[in-house]
């Protein structure tokens, strides 16, 4: 993916310009907003990340009103050190698609940036997901794997949707969370892990490869390849 | 900027007085006051020596016009007589006539010449007149021109009303001084009732500037606008101190909690740095536990900002319609195989809808700490209870579960941040558990309390119970239309 870093603290910038070219990523990296501007209107990217604050006139809500202003639909990811919730509220409004507060894990900014840059087509909307032997459809439903019906609760379908969505990427807690249970919260303990995990014994009984895999110290992963 | 503020600084003593507003209300009320004196004493004036001067130039003139016309009627001859018998019988002397014939010779009169024409006048003059026996004198006089050329002036002494006149204005000197004696004195009494009233709110607002937050504006019994002013005074100040101590709990969390764990980090990994393992994994466990250290730090810093947030009240803007009945059954899933895990079973009853007006990522928090508290505490294989009801203006929420429970003592101490009851202190935890979760009932408007779970004495268990305002029942219909029609 081609992605727009727009940081102005030098250290942040370089650890996250690092970490993304390290996971194979093109990444152009400015400190102001004007120039971020200037970047993101006149080329092509798959991603902005964004800082909230930045000098140089233009912060990041300024920058992607801008952009929406001008019909650019390019996938925005806020980073910043402002948690209220009315300023990730004002970030997303603005047209930002996900918010991340700093300090924070490399992993959990991965899994957001490579779950942003390829959400599934919109206009595209499949009935049926596969994943090995394991099918999930949209429309009966109904979970199946190697052609047996698997008895699933609605949480559950949701959640294996998800991860089947984003097949081969990375998913954090957090991102679960947000995206299954739509809450914004600290949930103290693993709770989600508790859920993965009777969801992956419900999917695995009675077979020898796993799907769904742990990613240490970053999330899960759900794979046909061990 | 600075300029102004200097000038502000360093006043002058006349700029002080100036910029007082008690002067300037008083300087207020005593121009009023003598404006009113000054009115009052131009419509007496004008209603008795202004009449009397009046009175006596229209019998002048009165007199003239008779005297004129018997003159045009019979005579110059016979007007001569008769002001000859006016002159016989003025017994007082006051009057003054005089008749001069075409030629200007005096025909009758008591006068010995006309006073000297003043060209553009009009006819009426003012002469002084010399008495044998009494003095100077003043008098007015009016002359007219006969139409066969002849003069005729009639005139009245008035020195009499003179007197009476100068008499007046002395009268009403003196009253106009002790009107400004009195106008200077109650501006004077005024400014220092006002003082007294505003001393209090401004040595209180001094003591607070020097730093003595505790310090109150003293309400006196009048309850009058000063008091009304301090009143609001003292509200203002309430809040600010709560919220003073919001932020002394932030620092208090950041000198106690934080510190532990970050010395934990550096310790860990100046270690690792000391030990110069050829180890990789030793190294990498060792950064490890100094970035999970380090990620709990952020934790508890997180959860510290947002109890301060939450207080603050500035999260009402997050604040919607919402049904506590499906945030709760959210939750109850979410904890629900927690518990399961621990072999725990989670009992839930509430009814179909239960609608309020709050913060729902805020209010998960809340009933998820809550379960989250009550899965740690339960022994493994005990009952936890959620229910809920609602209870006329109120829903009642309940989280009952079958641990250690809490001492009577301890129970005052929870909600405190960082608090933890011995008991609890193997678990892990940060201790700003309860205190987010009486944050966030305080600012829906809610309250928060404790009750033995009713479990055997040596495991009495704990319920937590909260209470939130809830939606009036006729817009109940109105949000489950929404709702319904939202999906």
């Amino acid at each position: 993916m081609r992605i727009l870093l727009v940081e102005d603290d030098a250290e942040v910038g370089r650890f996250v310009r690092k970490g993304l070219q390290e996971a194979g990523h093109t990444v152009e990296h400015t400190t102001n907003g004007r120039d971020g501007l200037f970047m993101a209107a006149g080329e092509s990217f798959d991603l902005l990340v964004l800082d909230r604050m930045l000098p140089g006139g233009v912060d990041g809500v300024r920058l992607v009103e801008t952009l929406r202003g001008q019909g650019n639909h390019t996938p925005v990811l806020f980073l910043s050190a402002m948690s209220g919730v009315d300023e990730r509220v004002k970030g997303l409004k603005a047209g930002g698609d996900d918010y991340l507060v700093k300090p924070f894990a490399f992993a959990e900014l991965l899994a957001r940036v490579e779950a942003l840059g390829r959400r599934p087509a919109v206009d595209a909307p499949a009935t049926r997901l596969k994943v090995a032997d394991l099918e999930l459809d949209l429309l009966s439903r109904t979970v199946t794997r190697a052609g047996k019906k698997i008895d699933i609760q609605p949480r559950e379908f949701r959640l294996l949707e998800h991860l089947m969505r984003h097949a081969g990427q990375v998913v954090t807690r957090t991102m679960l969370l947000e995206k299954v249970w739509d809450y914004h919260f600290d949930p103290q303990t693993n709770v989600i892990d508790v859920h993965v995990s009777r969801l992956r014994q419900k999917l695995d009984k009675g077979q020898d490869r796993p799907l769904i895999h742990t990613v240490r110290n970053a999330g899960y992963m759900i794979r046909a390849e061990p | 900027m600075p300029h102004t503020r200097r000038r502000q600084q360093h006043p002058g003593p006349l700029w002080r007085l100036l910029s007082s507003a008690g002067f300037r209300f008083a300087l207020l009320f005593a121009v009023v006051f003598l404006a009113a004196g000054l009115a009052f004493a131009g419509v007496l004036w004008w209603g008795t020596a202004g009449t009397l001067e009046r009175q006596t130039d229209s019998a002048i003139r009165a007199d003239a016009m008779a005297l004129a016309e018997r003159g045009r009627d019979s005579g110059l001859a016979v007007l001569a007589e008769a002001v000859e018998e006016r002159l016989a019988l003025d017994a007082e002397g006051l009057s003054i006539y005089l008749l001069l014939d075409p030629a200007g010779r005096r025909l009758a009169g008591n006068l010995a010449a006309l006073p000297p024409p003043r060209p553009g006048e009009s006819s009426w003059y003012r002469l002084s007149v010399d008495h044998d026996d009494s003095g100077p004198g003043e008098a007015r006089l009016l002359v007219l021109d006969l139409p066969d050329g002849s003069k005729l002036a009639v005139g009245r002494e008035v020195s009499e009303k003179q007197r009476l006149r100068d008499l007046l204005t002395e009268g009403l000197a003196w009253a106009a001084g002790a009107a400004l004696f009195f106008a200077l004195l109650g501006a004077l009494l005024m400014r220092r009732a006002l003082e007294r009233r505003l001393t209090p709110a401004t040595t209180t607002a001094a003591l607070i500037a020097g730093g003595d937050l505790s310090q109150r504006v003293p309400i006196s019994l009048h309850d009058d606008e000063f008091d009304r002013l301090g009143a609001s005074m003292n509200a203002m100040l309430d809040r600010i101190a709560h919220l003073m101590d919001g932020v002394r709990g932030v620092s208090d969390a950041i000198a106690h909690d934080l510190r532990t764990p970050i010395a934990r980090a550096r310790n860990g990994l100046e270690e690792a740095l000391l030990e110069e393992s050829d180890d990789p994994a030793v190294l990498r466990g060792a950064i490890e536990r100094g970035i999970a250290d380090l990620d709990n730090v952020t934790r508890v810093f997180q959860a510290v900002l947002r109890i301060a947030e939450v207080e603050a009240g500035a999260r009402r803007a997050a604040f919607a319609p919402l049904d506590l009945s499906l945030l709760l059954a959210d939750a109850a899933e979410l904890y629900g195989a927690s518990a399961e895990a621990r072999g725990q079973t989670l009992n839930t009853d509430w009814p179909a809808s239960l609608p309020l007006v709050g913060d729902r990522d805020l209010l998960l928090q809340v009933v998820a700490n809550l379960l989250d508290n009550a899965v740690k505490f339960t022994v493994p294989g005990g009952n936890i209870t959620l229910s809920a009801q609602r209870e006329s203006e109120w829903v009642l929420v309940r989280v009952a579960d079958e641990g250690p429970g809490l001492s009577a003592q301890d129970r005052g101490r929870v909600g405190e941040r960082f608090f933890r009851a011995d008991s609890a202190r193997t678990t892990p935890g940060s201790g700003l558990g309860l205190s987010l979760v009486r944050a966030v009932v305080q600012l829906h408007g809610g309250a928060l309390w404790f009750e033995d779970a009713g479990g055997p004495p040596q495991r009495p268990g704990l319920a937590v119970l909260f209470q939130l305002p809830a939606s009036p029942l006729s817009a109940n219909a109105l949000s489950a239309g929404a709702l319904s029609a939202g999906a």
